[in-house]
C-alpha cells in the first residue's frame, strides 16, 4: 500500500491509495463539513457542503470531497473566497425547508447563512438520504425510498414493511438533521398501521 | 438468407442486388419519418400505391417509402428519381396527377413545385434548391434514397463495406487511430474527441468492454438523432461494430428514448437484418470478431441524456448521475470501460473508414471537423433539420438555408445547445458553427438544435422557460441544483409575471455561480446557462421587467393588456365572434372594446383581426386607456350617408 | 391486469433485475397504468427493494401509478413549439378539460400531460391526442379538435 501524500490548507497529509480527500483530511484533523457523509454508509455526494478547492495540473476547481479520491501532489484548500460563498448559499438553501435543524444552526452562524434569505418552503426534507440509505445499506430492510424527481422529490415509507420492523427499530431517527424522517414515519403509521378505515380515504 | 461470411461474399451479394435494379426505372419516394407521417404521409402512401395498381404501373414503377428528407415545413415530400423532380407539402389528392403527369406524361406539377420567394421561379430540381443546395449532407443525404426497413437499399448505397475494410483489412489499432487522426467530436453535445475516448477504453484493463449509442436525445427542439435513427438504421450499426471492434467491446446498447417508437422499430428491425445478413453475432465477416446489440428504451427522462446518468439507467436504477471524478471510458456501465457516442458520432464512422481521415478533415474548422446536422426550429420559414461543413456563418444557415424569419419579423435571437447552452444575438450572427467558436460566444453546440426567435420572444422568458424545463428533469439528487434551480425558476417566474424586485438579478446570479461550481453533473452546472447568457444580450429585457413591470416584447401575459385601438377599429365583429372568453363588447357599426375584467389573454383577437385594420394592439408598462364611452363608438359610415 | 400477463412479461426479459425498466415500461403500455399489485409483483420476480421499483415508476414520466383516461392528450412544450405559443394553447386546453398536465379528469375521459419534444417542430404548436398528431395549433382550434373525443 503506497502512501500518498498530498498538501491540505498547506499542511502536508499521507494517505492511504482509495482514501477520499475527506477521509485524509479527518486523519490530519482536518475539519470539512459534512451533512449526508456517514462513516457507515457510501459516499452520497448530494448536500455538496464538503466541497473543496483543489489544485491540480495546473488549473483550480472545485471537487467534494467525500467523494474526491486522493492524488499526490494534489494542493487542496478547505477554506476560500469562493468555497466560503458556495457552502453560504448552499446553507440558505437548505435552511428555507428546515430554518430550526439543529445540525445545520453552527454551520448558518460560521458562514453568516440568513435563514431568511429564500421563502420557507412547505417540505423541510433535505434529502441528504441518510435514512433511505442506512435502511438500504446498513439493515437492508429497504423500508423508505425515494420518490420523483427534481424539485418533486420526496421519501416515502412503504407502509407493509414499516408496519414490520420499524417499531422497534429506528435506527435512522437519530441520522434525521430535520424533523422531516420523524414526520414521514407518524404519517405513514397514522394511514398504514391502524384497521384498514374508509375514514381515512375519505378525509383526503 | 444465409450468411454472408466474407467480404468478398459481400461484394458478390451487392453486386447481385445492384444488377437487379435499374438506376433508370422511375422511382417515386415519399418522405415517410415521423413528422410527415404526421402530416399524413401515410395516406399519401396508400393513395401511391393503390393509384399505381389502378393504373397497371406496378412492374413499371418503383415506390420507396424513405426516412426524413430535412425539408420538414413543407412534407410530405415526394422525390421521383432518375430526374430528381420534387414536389413538396403533398396530399392524397395530388398523387394520381403525378403519376398521370409525371410518371406517365413525363412532365412536371407545376403547383407542387418549389417556387423561390426571392426570384418568384419554380425549382424543379431537389440540388437547385436553396435548402438543399446549401448543405453538405455527407450523413444524412443517405435518406432520401433508402428504405431503412431495407437492408438490401443500404447495402446497394455501398453499405457495410466500411465494416468489412476495418474488420478484415485493419487492425483495431489502425481503426482507432484513423478515426483519431479525423479529430471526430462528439456530436451528443460535449464536442470530446471520440477517438481519444476510445484509446481510453482500449488501454483500460478487462476482458468485458462496452460501446454504447445514446440516442436519448432529450433537448427539446433537436431532432436529428430521430431522423437518423429513423431513416438509416443501419449507418449507426455500421458505426457502432466498427467502434466495438476498435475498442474490444463485444457487447453494445442502444439507449433509445420511448418517445420515438418509429425509431425503436426501425432499429431492432436493422438489428434482425444485420443479424440475419451476419453483420452482427459471431465471427463477422470471417474476422473472428465477435458482437452483438441490444435495444433498452428510455422512459421519459431528460438527464437519461448525461453519460453517467444513461449507464445507470441502463442498469436498471432511476437515471442520477455519478461523479465523473473517474471516467466513464474507465469506470462506465457496471464498472467497466464503456465508450458512450451519440447516433451522428456514430454515423460518421463508416464514412471516416471508406473515405480516410484526409478526407475528413478537408471539411470544417481548424478545431471542428466535418459536419454537423442541425435542427433549424422555431420562428423561421424553413423550418428542418440541415447538415452543413463546421464553418459555416450562422447568418448562412439562418438566412440562406432557413429562409430568414417569416411574417417580415426581425431576427432576435438564436438559442443552441438546448438548455444547457445559450442565446446568440444578432451582432454575432456572423461567427462561424463550431464548437469552440459557440463555447465562447457563451452558448455552445450540443447536440445541434437551433431555435431560432424573433422581436415576439421575450428573453427572460426563454430562461424561465429553460429552468421550468430544467427543474422538472433533474434527478434532484443536489442541492445546488435542485434547490438553486428551485430558487431561481421562483424569482424568473415572478420576474415574469410582474413581481421582480431590486436584487432579484444578483441573487440569480449568485444561485448561478452556485450550481456552476458546485452541481454534481453537467446538467447542473450548465442550467444556468441559459439565464446567463440571456441577461449578458438582453439585460435591458430583464431591467424592464423588474424596473417598470413592462416586457418589451409584448409577450409575458401578466404584464401586457389587449388594447383595440378605437381609431382603427371596424367593427367587422371578426374578432368578439371568436372570442373564447367572450371579453369583447361591441356590435355592427360599434367599435370594439375588450373587457380587461374578463380577458383571459389568449391572442385570438390579436390574430384574427383583419391586417388591414391592425386594430387590436398589445401595450405593456402602461396602464391601459379608459374606455370611450357608449355614444362616441358608433362608427357613421360614409356609405350609408350617400 | 392478471398475474400471468405480468409474469410472462417479466419471464421475456429473462428476470434480470437490469431490465427493470424495460419491464416497467411494457406493462405500461399494455395496462396503460402500473397497479401497486404490478409493482411488488415485479420487485419479488426481479428480486429488487420495492423502494427501487418505487422509485423508477415515479422518477420516469413514462409510467402512470394511476389510471389514465380513455383519451391521452400530449401538448408538446418543447423550445420549437414554446417560441410558438404552445403555453397559450395548453392555458386554453386546461380551461377547456379542467385539467393541469399530469392529472385526469373525474369521468376518466381525458389525460393531459406536456411533452418536452415530440420532434415535429415544422408543425408547431403540436397536440397530439391518442396518438394522433395535430399540427399548427392555435387556442381557438383546439375546441373543434377535442370536442370529438367521447
Amino acid at each position: 500500500m503506497s502512501d500518498i501524500i498530498l498538501q491540505i490548507d498547506g499542511k502536508e497529509v499521507k494517505a492511504a491509495e482509495g482514501m477520499t480527500v475527506l477521509q485524509a483530511a479527518r486523519s490530519a484533523g482536518i475539519t470539512i463539513p459534512t451533512l449526508c457523509f456517514h462513516e457507515k454508509l457510501e459516499p452520497y455526494g448530494g448536500c455538496r457542503l464538503c466541497i473543496v478547492e483543489l489544485e491540480s495540473r495546473g488549473s483550480t476547481r472545485l471537487v467534494v470531497s467525500c467523494v474526491y479520491p486522493v492524488e499526490k501532489n494534489l494542493v487542496v484548500r478547505t477554506r476560500s473566497e469562493k468555497v466560503d460563498r458556495i457552502r453560504k448559499m448552499i446553507l440558505q438553501l437548505l435552511l428555507a425547508h428546515a430554518p430550526d435543524a439543529f445540525d445545520l444552526q453552527d454551520l448558518a452562524q460560521e458562514y453568516g447563512a440568513d435563514k431568511n434569505r429564500f421563502e420557507k418552503e412547505p417540505s423541510f426534507c433535505i434529502h441528504c438520504g441518510l435514512c433511505v440509505r442506512y435502511c438500504a445499506e446498513v439493515k437492508k430492510k429497504n423500508a423508505v425510498g425515494f420518490v420523483d424527481r427534481g424539485i418533486r422529490k420526496e421519501i416515502s415509507f412503504i407502509p407493509e414493511i414499516a408496519a414490520h420492523e420499524c417499531w422497534d427499530c429506528k435506527e435512522c431517527f437519530p441520522l434525521c438533521p430535520t424533523e422531516a424522517l420523524q414526520a414521514a414515519f407518524v404519517l405513514t403509521k397514522a394511514l398504514a398501521f391502524s384497521s384498514p378505515s374508509l375514514e381515512f380515504a375519505a378525509g383526503e | 438468407m444465409a450468411q454472408i461470411n466474407t467480404p468478398a461474399e459481400l461484394e458478390e451479394f451487392r453486386k447481385g442486388i445492384l444488377s437487379k435494379r435499374d438506376p433508370d426505372k422511375p422511382c417515386v419516394t415519399l418522405c415517410s419519418g415521423s413528422a410527415c407521417n404526421a402530416s399524413g404521409s401515410t395516406d399519401v402512401a396508400a393513395a401511391l400505391f393503390e393509384e399505381i395498381e389502378k393504373q397497371g404501373l406496378g412492374a413499371a414503377v418503383d415506390i420507396r417509402r424513405t426516412g426524413c428528407h430535412g425539408f420538414c415545413e413543407r412534407g410530405p415530400i415526394i422525390v421521383i428519381h432518375p430526374e430528381e423532380i420534387c414536389y413538396f407539402n403533398i396530399e392524397p389528392k395530388d398523387v394520381s396527377e403525378i403519376i398521370s403527369e409525371t410518371i406517365k406524361g413525363h412532365k412536371v406539377v407545376e403547383h407542387l413545385l418549389y417556387t423561390d420567394p426571392a426570384t418568384n421561379e419554380k425549382i424543379v430540381h431537389e440540388s437547385e434548391i436553396p435548402f438543399y443546395k446549401y448543405q453538405e449532407r455527407i450523413v444524412f443525404g443517405s435518406n432520401s434514397k433508402i428504405d431503412p426497413k431495407s437492408i438490401d437499399d443500404y447495402l446497394a448505397i455501398g453499405g457495410y463495406s466500411a465494416l468489412a475494410k476495418a474488420l478484415t483489412g485493419m487492425s483495431a489499432e489502425q481503426v482507432l487511430q484513423e478515426v483519431k487522426k479525423a479529430n471526430l467530436r462528439g456530436r451528443g453535445g460535449g464536442g470530446f474527441p471520440a477517438g481519444t475516448k476510445w484509446e481510453g477504453s482500449r488501454n483500460a484493463g478487462g476482458e468485458i468492454k462496452y460501446v454504447i449509442v445514446n440516442a436519448d436525445e432529450g433537448d427539446p427542439g433537436a431532432y436529428m438523432d430521430r431522423s437518423v435513427l429513423e431513416g438509416n438504421p443501419h449507418s449507426v450499426l455500421e458505426g457502432l461494430t466498427i467502434g466495438a471492434y476498435a475498442v474490444g467491446a463485444h457487447e453494445g446498447y442502444i439507449y433509445v428514448r420511448q418517445e420515438y417508437p418509429l425509431a425503436v422499430e426501425n432499429v431492432n428491425m436493422a438489428i434482425r437484418k444485420a443479424e440475419e445478413y451476419g453483420f452482427l453475432g459471431k465471427n463477422i465477416l470471417g474476422s473472428g470478431f465477435d458482437f452483438i446489440v441490444k435495444v433498452h428504451q428510455g422512459a421519459g427522462a431528460f438527464v437519461c441524456g448525461e453519460s453517467t446518468a444513461l449507464m445507470t439507467a441502463l442498469e436498471g436504477r432511476a437515471g442520477e448521475p455519478r461523479p465523473k471524478y473517474v471516467r466513464s471510458n474507465v469506470v462506465g456501465l457496471w464498472g467497466r470501460p464503456s465508450v458512450l457516442n451519440n447516433v451522428e458520432t456514430w454515423a460518421n464512422v463508416p464514412l471516416i473508414i471508406n473515405n480516410g481521415a484526409d478526407w475528413f478533415t478537408k471539411l470544417g474548422t481548424e478545431s471542428s471537423k466535418g459536419t454537423k446536422i442541425f435542427s433549424l426550429v422555431g420562428k423561421i420559414t424553413n423550418t428542418g433539420l440541415v447538415e452543413v461543413p463546421m464553418g459555416t456563418p450562422l447568418r448562412d444557415i439562418i438566412f440562406k438555408i432557413g429562409g430568414g424569419i417569416p411574417g417580415g419579423k426581425k431576427f432576435k435571437a438564436m438559442q443552441t445547445g438546448g438548455p444547457s447552452g445559450g442565446c446568440i444575438p444578432e451582432e454575432l450572427l456572423d461567427l462561424p458553427v463550431g464548437f469552440d467558436e459557440l463555447t465562447r460566444a457563451g452558448s455552445m453546440m450540443g447536440s445541434g438544435g437551433m431555435i431560432v426567435m424573433d422581436e415576439d420572444t421575450c428573453m427572460p422568458d426563454v430562461a424561465r422557460y429553460f429552468l421550468d424545463f430544467l427543474t422538472d428533469e433533474s434527478c434532484g439528487k443536489c442541492v445546488p441544483c435542485r434547490e438553486g434551480m428551485r430558487q431561481m425558476l421562483k424569482i424568473l417566474t415572478d420576474i415574469t409575471q410582474g413581481r421582480g424586485k431590486e436584487g432579484d438579478i444578483e441573487l440569480l446570479e449568485q444561485l448561478a455561480e452556485t450550481a456552476q461550481e458546485a452541481a454534481l453533473c453537467a446538467l447542473g452546472k450548465s442550467s444556468p446557462n441559459p439565464f446567463l447568457s440571456t441577461l449578458k444580450y438582453f439585460r435591458d429585457e430583464y431591467e424592464a421587467h423588474v424596473k417598470e413591470k413592462r416586457c418589451p416584447a409584448l409577450s409575458c401575459k401578466e404584464l401586457i393588456n389587449y388594447y383595440i385601438d378605437p381609431s382603427k377599429c371596424n367593427a367587422c365583429t371578426t374578432c368578439a365572434r371568436k372570442c373564447p372568453a367572450e371579453a369583447i363588447i361591441g356590435g355592427k357599426n360599434l367599435i370594439h372594446m375588450i373587457d380587461q375584467e374578463k380577458c383571459t389573454k389568449c391572442g385570438t383577437c390579436f390574430e384574427a383581426c383583419p391586417p388591414k385594420f391592425r386594430a387590436v394592439t398589445k401595450i405593456s408598462g402602461v396602464p391601459v386607456p379608459p374606455p370611450i364611452p357608449e355614444e362616441a363608438r358608433t362608427i357613421v359610415r360614409e356609405s350609408k350617408q350617400k | 391486469m392478471d398475474k400471468d400477463r405480468i409474469d410472462r412479461i417479466i419471464d421475456k426479459h429473462h428476470c434480470e433485475a437490469s431490465s427493470l425498466i424495460q419491464v416497467l415500461l411494457e406493462i405500461q403500455s399494455e395496462n396503460h397504468w402500473l397497479p401497486k399489485e404490478a409493482l411488488e409483483r415485479v420487485a419479488d420476480k426481479l428480486q429488487v427493494p420495492l423502494t427501487r421499483v418505487q422509485h423508477i415508476a415515479t422518477f420516469y414520466k413514462a409510467f402512470s401509478l394511476v389510471p389514465k383516461g380513455r383519451h391521452e392528450i400530449h401538448i408538446c412544450v418543447g423550445t420549437a413549439c414554446h417560441v410558438r405559443g404552445a403555453t397559450r394553447v395548453l392555458d386554453t386546453v386546461q380551461d377547456l378539460t379542467g385539467i393541469r398536465p399530469g392529472e385526469t379528469d373525474l369521468d376518466l375521459k381525458f389525460s393531459l400531460q406536456t411533452v418536452n419534444c415530440l420532434g415535429c417542430c415544422a408543425l408547431g404548436p403540436v397536440m397530439e391526442v391518442d396518438g394522433k398528431t395535430h399540427g399548427k395549433m392555435a387556442p381557438s382550434k383546439t375546441a373543434e379538435i377535442l370536442k370529438n373525443y367521447e
